[in-house]
């Protein structure tokens, strides 16, 4: 790429305020997904949705349709989702499995791989026709790797490893993996596809945002606050309420929790979440016969060390949002510098009871829904972020509570002062600003 | 069909059905829940022929519990995303009798919905399931399943009641 920008990023980001325009301009949005969204690792789906030969799901990188397949030979592949004759998209299913992907334009046909299989009236291409089409195998994402059984691709040649660009992110992965019994996990459940009229960027400053709940979904927190008190025996309303009234729980209780952040923008919640705030609690004969069969692979010191690790949102920047907890992954798509879609997700640890996956598809009911009384809530206030920032004054949106606090700690990472610092927005600016800065593809 | 219709229970299910749209219509949230069972669910699935609202998300599955919730946020002065309330205009259309037994009923019906919010107007499309059971106060709803016809499509909030 060799396009001049026409803004200079760094004067758009300061230590703590960022510049409006990086929510509401087209060009600057234009650069995002050139240089953001064509270079950083993004999460594309997890193994378990191509575990046979021939599978495959279609998912968007930045705005371009993309096809993960296991190609016949067992590796992954991620094509870009056009035919290389004229263009046209070439699988419109969501997921599925295929010999090979054929378009219906002129019935050119590729092989999962993305290598082209044949065209019709070859002779029209010169006297060696197979050097041409050599050539014309779809476009590949130069790197794809995978880390806990999770799908990462860049568009990028060159840049980190995924490892290493997750810094200690990647313990929330573990977390998340370590929980399954078995070992593994699996996505199963639906898939809600939200879109909100906001800025990309506003879903990933909001779920490690510790003072929006109490204001943004006090509606919510009142209506379950009125409701019958969750308790014992479990009902089906329960993990619903515990959510909505969980996020009101005092000031105290949102500075107390702990926020780490790494380089590349990436950060956690952790030490919010105690088993029994959530769900009914450590006795449940389901949480029971859970740990039993965790034991069984891991031994008692272990599933003590995995079951004590208290994290709540993980994101990495710049496209994931996900909890271990009740096993939700939240996939970002930007569609336009004013408009985005969520992708969400339900995890099923492998071995662990099937009462737990409905406790996951429960919460995502509450947490990730359509319709929800939290979400909806969250999407309306993205918009009206989005309708603001319109405004061309005041120049300057802030980012400032806890700024000049950050304290180094282990594991490279940086950590918050208190539970509701804005270090993670900030740190994802720190982010941004390096990709943006960085010239050529 | 070859049993005949009876066209008594026919009008009275198609006027609880109307019913029930003209009072979400009116925004009469408290009189539209009294017309549910205290075991009723109320189900908007997420995907087609979702066989299960345990094991699959929905974008509503809600209990009676969950549902007086629903109507108490509703009124709720900082309900962000229901202030304004979205206006409706309930179609109701196609009504079936499925499945008569003395006190027990299933009942297919097309829904069609314009919404309108914050200059924003929709149209949605669903087919309807209705159980009901007979009362002392005549027909309850016991379950309503809502199969949107883009359930599964890129979707912005809904913050209103099908």
């Amino acid at each position: 790429m060799s396009e001049t920008p026409v803004f200079n990023p760094r004067a758009l980001v300061q230590p703590d305020r960022v510049h409006h325009s990086v929510y509401s301009d087209p060009a600057i949005f234009e650069l995002e997904m050139d240089r953001i969204f064509g270079r950083a690792w993004l999460l594309l789906g997890h193994e378990s949705q191509i575990r046979e030969t021939g599978s495959y799901f279609t998912t968007r990188m930045g705005r371009e349709s993309v096809i993960v397949t296991r190609s016949a030979s067992g590796r992954m592949q991620v094509l870009v989702n056009r035919c290389t004759h004229r263009g046209a998209t070439l699988c419109q299913e969501s997921k599925g499995s295929v010999n090979r992907f054929v378009c219906p334009y002129h019935g050119w046909s590729f092989n999962t791989d993305g290598s082209l299989q044949a065209v019709p009236v070859p002779q029209g291409y010169g006297s060696d026709p197979a050097k041409v089409f050599e050539k014309l195998s779809l476009k590949r994402a130069p790197r794809v790797e995978s880390y806990r059984g999770f799908i990462f691709a860049s568009m990028a040649t060159e840049g980190p490893p995924l490892k290493e660009w997750m810094g200690h992110l990647a313990s929330s992965f573990d977390d998340l993996v370590d929980r399954a019994p078995d070992g593994d996990i699996e996505i199963d459940g639906g898939v809600f596809k939200h879109v909100y009229d906001g800025n990309w960027k506003l879903v990933l400053e909001n779920h490690l945002d510790g003072v929006h709940p109490n204001y943004v979904h006090i509606s919510s927190v009142q209506a379950a606050n009125a409701a019958p008190i969750p308790g014992t025996p479990e009902k089906y309303a329960d993990i619903s309420l515990r959510q909505m009234r969980q996020n009101g729980a005092p000031e105290p209780v949102w500075e107390a929790v702990g926020m780490w952040t790494t380089d590349w923008g990436h950060g956690f919640m952790g030490d919010y979440h105690s088993d029994s705030r959530l769900v009914v609690g450590l006795n449940n004969p389901v949480f029971q016969e859970y740990r039993r069969r965790l034991e069984a692979r891991t031994g008692p010191a272990e599933a003590d060390r995995i079951l004590a690790v208290t994290r709540w949102n993980s994101i990495v920047y710049p496209n994931v949002s996900f909890m271990s907890q009740f096993r939700q992954v939240r996939i970002v798509h930007p569609l336009a510098v004013d408009k985005t879609v969520v992708y969400t997700y339900n995890i099923r640890l492998k071995g662990a009871p099937e009462e737990m996956f409905k406790d996951t598809v429960a919460f995502s009911n509450v947490v990730n829904g359509t319709a929800s009384w939290v979400l909806t809530d969250d999407l309306e206030v993205y918009a009206r972020v989005q309708q603001g920032l319109t405004a061309r004054q005041p120049e300057w949106v802030v980012i400032a509570r806890g700024v000049d606090a950050d304290v180094p700690d282990e594991h490279g990472t940086l950590r918050g002062s208190t539970g509701t610092s804005e270090i993670f927005i900030r740190r994802q600016f720190g982010a941004w600003l390096h990709y943006m800065t960085q010239e050529g593809a | 069909m070859t049993t005949p219709i009876d066209l008594a229970l026919l009008a009275d299910v198609q006027q609880l059905l109307f019913r029930e749209a003209w009072l979400l219509d009116q925004q009469r949230f408290d009189d539209w829940l009294a017309l549910y069972t205290e075991d009723a669910t109320y189900w908007v699935p997420l995907e087609q022929q979702q066989a299960s609202p345990l094991l699959t998300s929905s974008i509503i599955y809600d209990d009676r519990v969950l549902l007086e919730v629903r109507v108490r946020q509703y009124s709720h002065p900082r309900a962000h995303a229901r202030r304004p309330l979205p206006r409706t205009c309930h179609q109701v259309s196609n009504v079936l009798l499925l499945e008569v037994q003395p006190d027990e009923l299933r009942v297919a019906s097309n829904l069609s919905v314009v919404e309108y919010r914050l200059e924003r107007q929709r149209l949605w499309g669903a087919l309807v399931e209705h159980r009901l059971r007979r009362g002392p106060q005549g027909w309850g709803i016991v379950s309503k399943r809502v199969d949107l016809v883009n359930a599964e499509s890129e979707l912005h909030g809904i913050s209103f009641l099908l």
